[in-house]
């Protein structure tokens, strides 16, 4: 069975480039060179049809720029991706934008992410409208339907985004990404920005969705012990690259990489009560400058001479796990 | 799932009530400085005096028929051979001031907005443009704006107006030229901030095409500081008009704007007959001042960072 959502060896840099002033410097032997950002480096996993993913990483480590090349909002340096087995640059036009339709993202913040001089009823059904998905007589009754789907009342399209509270208007969102009866969802830190009494309600609401419309998940999160309710498998970032994917389950009881134990100990538990969590020892580098060989290693309490060297492989160490780790070759 | 919406329905419904439209806030507080409300009172005054002109003047200025020479430069309060009264007097030509300053605003405002709106419209276009697309393509609009930025408007005017000829077609097409830059470094400015904001990868991500996005989504919060450019460059160009006018090379002598007027009537102001270019150059200023008066309390209310 090919996977849903394949993506292989994918790369995004974000070059600065020197302007006049730095190429004249730069000829005349100054040390002055071209800013380049690695957000994400050689990036490989696959998500099955129906699965939830998440995909877990501190703040500036690329899963949001892993999540947009996904959603098509910006265009890979390098790299791979596949939808339903068929590579993204060698589709047709028209297998182009159905891909393109079938993959929705949740955006984190519900006050950017909704255009503020459009109404309720634009927002969610223009994008069907231009697709065909429904026509100009029958959009109010689909917007309507949509919007029920979330749990907003239909009578609300005719209000402008300012109106909603912010788990309302994450709900317009969802409602947005849902009209144009997408197959996989990216979600952005979908519920970071939300109370935590909304948190919980949208988290519902991304579950039943699931298996009322057999959506598959791709589930951004900075934050683990969000995430480890709702996936069934995990990818772990660290400054762009991933170090280990499990299942849930099994990260959770035997993490491998030690960037993942130093994430697990910093979620609260009720069994955990009562020790002192120790953050995790240093800075995040910065990723326009990052440690060579293992990217983790200034930070890890293993470290080995080869780990400043050799950049590890990520490679199968049981059924179903990978990680890259040094460590796990001897 | 209803539950959930009914749940919120009282929430929501409470809040319309307390929650004033933008609109409305909008105007509070525009209404809010005296000084901008009355701009606003005079500006309508003037913009119903223009688009009334034939309606209100005493006489009608084209009109050769009508115009005597014998009643040249007659001092304001003189009655004219056929028994009308010129309140503010006549021109070298024997025409009633006040008549001549009616049809006169109505030139001066008609072309500075319509100039104003053809440029707000080539240079809203092009700055979406450069924003959304960015990289090469921005590099080079900008470097054109910037060119036509560096170059004194009325520099510019006055070799066109050279080359176009005389005509009220041919100074508005002169001023869209030398005005469509500011518009575009305007709306490219606060488009660079808005393209940025999620909603557009949402609609990048919905396949919405590149059109639909610039002008539906983009171009519609762009639109406060469109707005106030809008206004300040409409009094720039009416004043531009004015000293095109002034110098001989916008518009012909049988059809004279304000700027026309003053240039009229400054031949014989050494000769003691001030009013030939004085209540022209009067009217010109309450139009412009009142236009800017305008402007500037429409920056201040549609500024966020200015919220008193």
């Amino acid at each position: 069975m090919t996977a849903m959502l394949e993506v292989k060896d994918l790369t995004k840099n974000f070059v600065k480039r020197l302007d006049m002033a730095g190429k004249i410097a730069q000829k005349l032997g100054s040390s002055i060179r071209e800013e380049v950002v690695h957000a994400v480096d050689t990036a490989s996993f696959t998500v099955d049809k129906g699965e939830v993913v998440g995909l877990v990483g501190e703040s500036g480590c690329g899963k949001s720029t892993l999540g947009r090349m996904i959603a098509g909002i910006l265009p890979p340096t390098a790299g791979q991706i596949s939808f339903k087995g068929v590579e993204f640059t060698s589709m047709t036009q028209e297998e182009g934008d159905a891909a393109a339709l079938a993959i929705q993202m949740i955006f984190q913040d519900p006050f950017a992410s909704l255009n503020p001089r459009m109404r309720v009823e634009e927002i969610i059904g223009e994008a069907p409208v231009i697709h065909g998905m429904t026509t100009m007589q029958e959009k109010a009754n689909y917007v309507g339907e949509t919007m029920e789907r979330v749990g907003l009342g239909r009578e609300y399209s005719r209000r402008y985004p300012h109106q909603f509270s912010g788990g309302q208007r994450q709900r317009i969102g969802i409602a947005r990404a849902l009209a144009v009866q997408p197959e996989f969802l990216v979600c952005d830190e979908a519920i970071a920005a939300l109370d935590v009494s909304i948190q919980a309600q949208v988290i519902n609401l991304f579950m039943d969705l699931r298996t009322d419309l057999d959506l598959t998940y791709l589930f951004i999160s900075h934050d683990l012990s969000v995430v480890e309710h709702i996936s069934d498998r995990l990818v772990i970032m660290y400054l762009g690259r991933i170090v280990e994917t499990a299942p849930t389950d099994e990260l959770f009881d035997k993490p491998n990489h030690p960037y993942t134990s130093a994430l697990l100990n910093e979620v609260p538990r009720l069994d955990h009560r009562g020790i002192d969590y120790e953050p995790v020892s240093g800075e995040i580098p910065s990723p326009l400058d990052p440690p060579p060989g293992c990217h983790f290693h200034p930070r890890c309490p293993h470290a080995m001479d080869r780990c400043k060297a050799e950049i590890p492989v990520l490679r199968e160490i049981a059924p179903g796990r990978l990680s890259a780790c040094h460590l796990n070759d001897g | 799932m209803n539950t959930i919406a009914e749940q919120v329905a009282p929430i929501a419904a409470a809040s319309e009530v307390k929650v004033e439209t933008p609109f409305r806030r909008f105007c509070t507080a525009f209404l809010d400085s005296k000084v901008a409300t009355t701009a606003l009172i005079v500006l309508g005054i003037l913009i119903f005096m223009a688009l009334f002109a034939p309606l209100i003047s005493p006489t009608n200025p084209y009109d050769l028929a009508v115009v005597s020479i014998l009643d040249s430069k007659m001092p304001p309060g003189t009655k004219s051979l056929d028994g009308v009264t010129f309140l503010l007097g006549t021109d070298g030509a024997g025409r009633d001031l006040v008549s001549a300053m009616i049809y006169g605003l109505r030139i001066s405002l008609g072309v500075g907005v319509m100039s104003g709106i053809f440029a707000m419209a080539i240079g809203a276009t092009v700055g979406l443009i450069a924003a959304y697309f960015g990289g090469r393509t921005e590099n080079i609009i900008m470097r054109i704006v910037d060119i036509q930025l560096s170059f004194p408007a009325i520099l510019v005017a006055l070799i066109l107006l050279a080359i176009l000829g005389k005509g009220v077609d041919k100074i508005t097409i002169a001023l869209i030229i030398v005005q469509w830059a500011y518009y575009a470094r305007t709306v490219r400015g606060s488009a660079l901030v808005e393209r940025n904001k999620e909603y557009i990868e949402a609609a990048t991500c919905l396949a919405i095409g590149h059109r639909r996005i610039l002008f539906r989504h983009l171009l519609p919060n762009c639109l406060p500081p469109l707005i106030v450019v809008g206004t300040i460059q409409t009094a720039h160009a009416i004043s531009l008009e004015a000293t095109l006018s002034f110098l001989g090379v916008g518009l012909p002598v049988s059809e004279p704007s304000l700027g026309l007027l003053i240039s009229n009537g400054f031949d014989y102001m050494l000769s003691g007959k001030y009013w030939i270019s004085f209540f022209p150059g009067i009217a010109l200023l309450i139009t412009i001042v009142s236009i800017n008066l305008v402007g500037d309390q429409l920056r201040d209310v549609l500024n966020p960072r200015l919220d008193r």
